[in-house]
């Protein structure tokens, strides 16, 4: 299983206002040869959507706590040369940005000559233009209880590989958290949810001080605060276990994040509960529902659905609670039509954590030959 | 609801299996919402229309000028594409229900969104 392979920069530059960027990380070292060797390594394979002919780039530099001349900055970038780009420059509209960071540390009156650390990376998205910072779950209007990190609903929009023009569909849509990410990449958006009152925006509100949730609190209206309205396709009230979706291929990223029972309470207990050795139930919350969904039976349904509805070569990006002591890769849910891709741990506690699975249609669903595959498996 | 959603949605109350789709629209309020025009999209879509099922929908909101079918060139064609966005994208059912055509079972649609909720009993396994 692999690290995140992404880092998220946040910079103060005064008091008042701070930048933060996403970028997917290429390679870092403590010096150049580091970097150029750390390059080397990264998989070339992930490297060459974004540099192959047809597209454009340009490359930046960032220092931190230092200034560079013109020449010694153009250096830099030529020295990155082995790099299999093959597009072409474009400094105006590039298609893809990439950056070289180079931190050297904090004492403005000791500048080394030196960087502390070298990263290289793909810019995913950017502070300045109050993408991650707008996009914080203070200012959005409506948050439930487990409305996701802003920068988390990026990696996954971009582990789906949203792009323009895509459909992307959450069947635990909740507050809608994750389909915003993918709004800002130009795809357009479907949720459901089980629960009525989220999907519509009503019922207790979830940010303290506030005792109920305004009309303009649901999924429309967040999409609509970021100028991505335009993207929002429907939501509907739904069971994701008896989905309502036609026969046929549609999606091409399903991501999501599923209740399995750490944050979100259950409806009758009313309690935060620990995930309990064992993983076993989801919450029983659901009206007019009244067995009890175990996250076994729901993840096989994801997958499912997934392979059933995803156009060949869509993704599937979704959270998996783990109970730590207890895991093994073998824990992972597979599918004949789903291909792993990865596979990347979040640590919630000292024994849970919770996987981001990355999985890719590869291979069209037939009913009777894969769903005999899957039950031989369980 | 937009009418690209009901063209995807079906009925499934246990028994019916393909006889659920496409379900039944009746509409009490609709609203139409001018959404930016976007001819890749909208391209891209033509493909996984049911067509059949959209100009059933289409006659019941008594739409007009509504293609009867993919033309040759689709993809190309502004007129062509205009149409279906305004058809698929810019009519939204608010209240009104979807009917299994099979069953009879209807699915409320209240403030443009469809409940698609059944009982344990209701659903297939």
């Amino acid at each position: 299983s692999s690290q995140f392979t992404y880092f998220i920069l946040s910079v103060s530059s005064n008091l008042a206002k701070q930048e933060q960027s996403i970028f997917e990380l290429w390679g870092h070292g403590k010096c150049p040869e580091e970097l150029y060797s750390s390059l080397k390594n990264y998989p070339v394979e992930k490297m060459v959507p974004f540099l192959h002919s047809g597209s454009t780039y340009k490359i930046k530099i960032h220092t931190f706590n230092k200034t560079l001349t013109q020449e010694e900055k153009v250096k830099r970038i030529d020295a990155l040369e082995f790099l299999p780009f093959e597009g072409k420059v474009n400094l105006k509209k590039p298609q893809h940005v990439f950056s070289i960071l180079e931190d050297y540390g904090l004492d403005p009156n000791h500048i080394p000559e030196n960087p502390h650390n070298i990263y290289f990376g793909r810019w995913i998205a950017d502070g300045q233009r109050e993408l991650i910072e707008s996009y914080s779950v203070k200012k959005r209007h409506f948050i439930g209880n487990t409305s996701m990190d802003a920068g988390l609903s990026f990696i996954m929009a971009n582990h789906g590989k949203v792009k323009k023009n895509d459909i992307v569909f959450d069947p635990f849509v909740g507050t809608g958290g994750l389909l915003i990410a993918s709004a800002h990449f130009g795809a357009y958006v479907y949720g459901t949810d089980i629960d009525y009152n989220t999907v519509h925006g009503l019922g207790k509100a979830s940010r303290k001080n506030q005792k109920w949730r305004g009309p303009d609190e649901n999924i429309r209206a967040n999409l609509r605060q970021y100028g991505l309205e335009k993207y929002y396709l429907d939501v509907l009230v739904s069971d994701a276990s008896k989905p309502s979706w036609r026969k046929g291929t549609y999606f091409d990223a399903i991501i999501t994040d599923p209740p399995y029972g750490i944050r979100e309470s259950t409806r009758r207990t009313g309690s935060q509960k620990e995930i309990p050795k064992g993983i076993e139930k989801c919450p029983e919350s659901h009206v007019p529902v009244s067995l009890s969904y175990h996250l076994s039976d729901m993840f096989f349904d994801l997958l499912n659905f997934s392979a059933e509805t995803l156009v060949l070569g869509g993704r599937l990006v979704y959270w998996l609670p783990v109970y730590t002591p207890e895991y093994t890769e073998e824990m992972v849910p597979w599918h004949p039509c789903l291909k792993l891709i990865s596979n990347c741990e979040q640590k919630l506690s000292s024994h849970t954590s919770r996987r981001l699975i990355t999985m890719e249609k590869v291979k069209e669903f037939e009913n009777f030959s894969d769903s005999f595959l899957l039950q031989s498996k369980l | 609801m937009r009418l690209l959603t009901h063209n995807l949605l079906t009925s499934h109350v246990r028994g019916v299996g393909p006889r659920g789709f496409p379900l039944r629209l009746q509409a009490t309020e609709v609203r139409i919402n001018p959404v930016e025009f976007n001819p890749d999209f909208i391209a891209r879509m033509i493909p996984k229309v049911e067509w059949a099922a959209l100009l059933e929908a289409a006659d019941t909101l008594h739409l007009i000028e509504v293609p009867k079918e993919p033309i040759q060139g689709y993809e190309r064609n502004e007129e062509f594409l205009r149409k279906m966005h305004h058809v698929l994208l810019e009519v939204e059912v608010l209240e009104g229900t979807l009917q299994c055509p099979e069953s009879g079972r209807l699915f409320p649609i209240s403030r443009g969104i469809p409940n698609m909720l059944l009982s344990d009993e209701e659903t297939e396994t």
